[in-house]
């Protein structure tokens, strides 16, 4: 027995970085943590973190420590665009740009899986918690203590997929690995187990909360909100969880049965040995195509909240929007083939799935003809929200243009694997979900944390958005029909490429202005948060549940539980000027909780135990687990009261608050 | 914020990106909108039929985005007097008139789909007035091998076919997955390991056009590019004969340091091939008890490997 | 328990319940059942697996050359009767019998652990014997299909043995039971699944 290798597995000194640019990126990451850690124990914040976030089983801190970690990713993810934009603005001809090919692969492989799992995955889940129990009249999630063990497995997977700048390299294959390049015999090094546990991990964790959301949206609604008077936020998500409780164990699967090919020699996709490859490219698409609809849904579903508040007007066409929500989930799972045209299935499998992929574009049509007419005869106040929304119809079109030319297995044909696949996925992931998360994220603020973002910075974040995206990913439709291939680390002179690459550069610069600008918004609103204090509930006529309550909300929501007798259940109460009746009871919550912390803690330790091959590690992980599970299990002490006292003095300055304005 | 200058410069910066747009592109090389062949070109058709479908949807939803966002605005006084807070739809009719819309647009689009599908699945053997040839096709870690069984030639990096001559490609790969791409003649089809994939291209014009790889397959992706020359039969016929007359056979040995990994690789011809070549490359990842159950069907059925004794069956993929 | 809604209640066990623990009871309840549903589709994606390699033996053993009938059988009697004994713990719950719901939980956890323990001897047969899950893609999916459903098993047991001593600790409250609920829930549905394998991978393949 090799006691080195018993103890250390696969790792050695040769697995730190080598090449300066990786070191520099693992070495910003390092001082990013540690001045983190500085700052924290500097102004002595270790205790009120640990005992009033970290441990909060409350869904709102969730959400926004969701948003916050999704945020530093987003940081990461786009600082690996900005690195892929200067590659291909300079690696042409006789220069070789900046990066080497493998340090190229591992950017975009990185950038991909990153943009994906831990910014749009943590956006988006942040968003939920923020808004669904608030604006369902709940005063939590169904399973609070397992909302906090996913947040924390987000947290883990995400940890992980930052460890592999410092400790090894990334995957090399793509942000979905396909086999047999993410196979053992061509990918020997450790990457693409990064790649397979950080995803395993976050994706466990998306897979709960899409059980807890399906279950809190099911079971916790106000008396009286029947499904038909649900607001369509709540509706989208429902739409969003049902498709991740069904598409998220494939992706579960998958990745473990690659993750068995490469650590006990397996044969599901190798090739030889009886593997089949495409079984992984029907698998992992039968998962993705359904995660793009997951990703996109809850951003409809913001834009339907959006619109009809600052039109001042009702939703247009309610029923459309949930029958087209529904269609949606169900034929999200019908169109995965598209990916994958390419294969040589036969006339008959690719127009199918073609078809299937076009006839999708008639309930998303149906959704923008919906919130057109919520427009008409309103009075439109162009917040940024409203311009999120109205940047995203023009780039959303467009870019929906783009697919159903994809979804023509003819045309398919030229398109595939170009880069104006390239543009077309981030038209829609960029406008649609990005875009429809700011506007979102813009909209619940001051819900959230009492005062609203400012405006000037928030609109000139947008315009540096939708000019830096028009020309980073207009040259890059173009590039595509010129025959430039996605994830080229370097081309030839003479195909006239470069001007278009330095056009996308340009314009990669531009939204980075962007993403400075909404730093600046965040530093100057929480300046300014004294005159821009939210002290009714209410900033913008808000029509749902969420505005009736005071702006934070305490941590029960609502003191008294709503009765919602219609649509827009608030904006119907305002109107008849029904106030909540004020006779208080005790409320009961449940309490904070840090073994969320230990059992995510533990999981990373087998996802870095089993990427390293440190067995070890792995099986003290597994123990960690077991024991933490029967701590919970064991523990009858998981409820606190909230008194009835405490809660009239609470509601009682809301409403004095609210008196004054 | 809105003064005179302000809305001036926008529109000069409009204008000047417009008019760089026009005359960067006019001077490009565009291949997918240049089709050289059959197949490209109804591809393209296919993609301009389905842009036009689309307009009659997107052309209304812009002129009624930015009207309403312009008529409605808040800031306009007269949206008091038009302001319908509780108007939702104004009849069953309006709602169901937008999902007849564009549902009678997919349905035209769907018509398109069936029939494109079908009609240029890259399975389809084409029609050209000159002979069809074969041409068998190897993805490598990082470089392609084309395979000519009718003319005994092989060539690395280097593809020659004769005008108007359907091209039958069958392609696999000894190497991770690929994907197979000349966009000036027409759409890709992936290229795999273990298993045979076909593509049936034809060349209208004589030139020389691009060929690459659409999917990544490890660090020397980038450098599996490849020209494509399309010339006259006579030129066609000369060329085979200098690459015979070259000599350097494709012996086992000379594969073996094919398959090595190497980037950027240069052009390189061989003469005489091993006429089993290319079925041992697709036996390789098969287990002998396969390998005969594969041989034997295809065996019996024709193909059009004249005078070949080994059987180039594409039958791993049926 | 305080809730803002009146006190009506019922009596599960030996509990006077309110309402509002019943909504919570029906909630996880219901939330198991989700959690059921994620693990169906898993194993459906396993199968799925299973089904496109069946045939791709690669030269080594097909099914009908390694799985043996009466061993399978027998692994199927244990489990199937392992679900009735967990019906009756369940049954002796509503009865309100904690010495009964023990006694028949003990049992069924026994018929469980036999029921892995006869498959990982099976697999070490099958390994020691040079058929291992490197032999062929159709291996492969055979030790991960049916290693998945016996690891769920084994799971399935370590919570059931938990289980039995909260109970012994703490009788049957409210939490147990709704434990206990959950967990034959769990039983049943990796007896379905068995049936499954039992039905595509041992019956179809050694036909």
């Amino acid at each position: 027995m090799n006691w080195t290798e018993f103890i250390f597995g696969k790792l050695s000194w040769s697995v730190f970085p080598q090449s300066p640019i990786a070191m520099g990126g693992g070495i910003f990451m390092v001082l990013v943590g540690f001045a983190i850690i500085f700052l924290i124990t500097y102004y002595k914040k270790w205790g009120y973190l640990w005992k009033h976030w970290f441990t909060s089983l409350d869904p709102k801190k969730i959400g926004v420590m969701y948003i916050a970690v999704s945020v530093v990713m987003l940081v990461r993810g786009s600082a690996d665009a900005f690195l892929m934009r200067a590659q291909q603005a300079t690696s042409v001809g006789a220069s070789q740009g900046i990066l080497s090919a493998s340090h190229f692969q591992q950017i975009f492989s990185a950038h991909g899986s990153i943009m994906i799992f831990f910014v749009a995955m943590g956006l988006m889940f942040g968003l939920i918690n923020l808004v669904v129990p608030l604006q369902i009249g709940s005063r939590d999630v169904a399973f609070p203590f397992l909302n906090s063990v996913s947040f924390w497995l987000f947290v883990a997977g995400a940890a992980l997929i930052n460890l592999s700048l410092i400790v090894g390299d990334f995957s090399t294959a793509g942000w979905l690995s396909y086999p047999p390049l993410s196979e053992l015999a061509f990918s020997p090094t450790s990457g693409v187990d990064y790649w397979i546990w950080s995803l395993q991990i976050g994706g466990l964790g998306s897979l709960l909360s899409g059980i807890n959301f399906l279950v809190t949206i099911v079971k916790n609604r106000a008396s009286g909100m029947t499904f038909m008077r649900m607001p369509m936020f709540s509706w989208t998500v429902l739409g969003a969880m049902s498709l991740v409780v069904f598409a998220f164990p494939i992706l579960t699967a998958t990745l473990a049965l690659l993750a068995l090919d490469r650590t006990l020699g397996m044969h599901f996709f190798t090739a030889g040995g009886g593997g089949n490859m495409m079984m992984y490219v029907n698998l992992i698409w039968a998962w993705g195509h359904p995660e793009v609809y997951i990703l996109i849904l809850p951003a409809f579903g913001i834009f339907s909240e959006v619109v009809p508040v600052f039109s001042g007007k009702k939703l247009a066409g309610y029923t459309s929007m949930v029958l087209s929500v529904i269609a949606i989930v169900f034929l999200s799972f019908t169109v995965w083939l598209h990916h994958f045209f390419t294969m040589g299935a036969g006339g008959d499998v690719n127009a199918f799935f073609g078809i299937m992929t076009a006839v999708i574009a008639i309930p998303t049509g149906v959704k923008i003809f919906n919130w057109l007419f919520t427009m008409y005869r309103g009075r439109i106040r162009f917040t940024s929200p409203m311009l999120w929304f109205m940047g995203f119809v023009v780039l959303f079109t467009l870019g929906g243009v783009a697919g159903v030319l994809l979804a023509e297995p003819a045309a398919d044909f030229q398109l595939h694997n170009s880069l104006f696949l390239v543009a077309h996925f981030h038209t829609m992931i960029v406008s649609g979900v990005l875009f429809g998360y700011f506007a979102g994220f813009t909209f619940w603020f001051p819900k959230i944390f009492g005062f609203t973002l400012d405006e000037r910075w928030g609109k000139r974040a947008f315009w540096a958005w939708l000019v830096g995206f028009i020309l980073a990913f207009g040259p890059l439709y173009i590039l595509g029909f010129m025959g430039a291939t996605r994830r080229l680390d370097h081309y030839a002179a003479n195909l006239g490429w470069q001007p278009l690459f330095i056009v996308a550069g340009i314009g990669a610069a531009i939204i980075g202005l962007g993403l400075i600008c909404q730093v600046i918004q965040m530093y100057v609103s929480i300046k300014n948060r004294h005159k821009n204090r939210d002290t009714t509930g209410d900033p913008w006529g808000g029509r749902s549940l969420e505005w009736s309550t005071s702006s934070p909300p305490p941590a029960y929501n609502f003191a008294v539980l709503p009765v919602v007798h219609g649509r827009d259940a608030f904006w119907t109460a305002k109107q008849s000027g029904t106030v909540a009746a004020h006779r208080y009871e005790d409320i009961v919550m449940p309490r904070n909780s840090a073994i969320g912390i230990f059992i995510a803690g533990f999981v990373f330790l087998i996802g870095f135990g089993i990427v390293w091959h440190i067995w070890w590690l792995a099986i003290l992980g597994l123990i960690g687990e077991f024991v933490s599970m029967l701590l919970r299990m064991f523990d009858d002490d998981t409820e606190e009261i909230i008194s009835a006292e405490h809660i009239r003095v609470h509601e009682a300055a809301h409403h004095s608050r609210h008196a004054t304005i | 914020m809105m003064n005179r200058s302000f809305i001036v410069a926008v529109v000069l910066a409009l204008v000047a990106a417009v008019w760089a747009t026009v005359a960067y592109l006019h001077g490009a090389n565009i291949p997918v909108l240049e089709p050289q062949g059959p197949v490209a070109s109804g591809e393209l058709s296919v993609m301009y039929i389905t842009l036009l479908l689309c307009a009659i949807i997107v052309v209304p939803v812009f002129v009624l985005l930015f009207w309403f966002a312009w008529k409605y605005r808040a800031s306009n006084p007269e949206t008091a007097k038009h302001h319908r807070p509780e108007w939702d739809h104004s009849s069953a009719w309006l709602e169901f008139s937008w999902w007849l819309a564009p549902t009678a647009i997919i349905a035209v689009l769907a018509v398109v789909a069936w029939q494109s599908a079908h009609a240029l699945d890259p399975y389809v053997p084409l029609k050209g007035s000159n002979a069809p040839m074969t041409i068998q096709v190897v993805a490598l870690d990082w470089k392609w091998l084309f395979i000519y069984p009718e003319e005994g030639i092989a060539t690395v990096n280097y593809l020659e076919i004769p005008v108007n001559s359907p091209v039958h490609f069958e392609l696999t790969a000894d190497a991770p997955m690929n994907s197979f791409w000349i966009p000036a003649l027409g759409g890709q089809i992936m290229v795999m390991p273990g298993m045979t994939t076909q593509l049936n291209l034809l060349a209208s014009n004589a030139g020389v056009f691009n060929g690459v790889s659409g999917n990544i397959s490890g660090a020397g992706f980038a450098g599996m590019t490849f020209a494509v020359h399309a010339v006259s039969e006579s030129d066609f016929e000369s060329w085979i004969n200098g690459v015979k007359a070259s000599s350097t056979p494709l012996t086992n040995a000379v594969y073996a340091s094919l398959v090595a990994p190497s980037t950027y690789n240069a052009v390189a011809i061989y003469a005489p091939i091993d006429a089993s070549l290319y079925t041992a490359i697709t036996m390789k990842y098969m287990s002998a008890a396969d390998m005969a159950a594969t041989l034997a069907p295809t065996s019996a059925s024709s193909n059009d490997m004249n005078g070949m004794n080994m059987p180039m069956g594409d039958a791993p993929m049926q | 328990m305080k809730s803002s809604i009146a006190h009506e209640s019922l009596t599960i066990g030996n509990e006077k319940l309110p309402i509002e623990s019943r909504a919570a009871d029906n909630t996880t309840v219901f939330g198991f059942w989700m959690f059921l549903m994620t693990d169906f589709v898993l194993f459906a994606s396993l199968f799925a697996v299973y089904a496109v390699l069946r045939g791709n033996t690669f030269g080594g053993p097909a099914g009908k050359d390694i799985f043996n009938a009466p061993y399978i059988l027998t692994e199927t009697i244990l489990l199937l009767s392992s679900s009735f004994t967990c019906g009756l713990a369940l049954l002796s719950a509503h009865k309100n019998s904690k010495r009964f719901v023990v006694f028949w939980l003990g049992v069924t956890a026994l018929l469980g652990a036999s029921f892995v323990a006869m498959e990982l001897s099976e697999f070490g047969r099958l390994v020691a014997g040079g058929v291992g899950w490197q032999t062929s893609g159709f291996l492969s999916s055979y030790f991960t299909l049916v290693g998945t459903h016996g690891l769920h098993v084994a799971l399935g047991v370590v919570w059931m043995i938990v289980l039995t001593t909260s109970i012994v600790m703490r009788g049957l409250t409210r939490g147990n039971l709704r434990k206990l609920m959950l967990m034959s829930l769990f039983w049943h549905f990796l007896d379905i699944v068995w049936i499954f394998i039992f039905t595509i991978v041992y019956m179809m393949g050694i036909n």
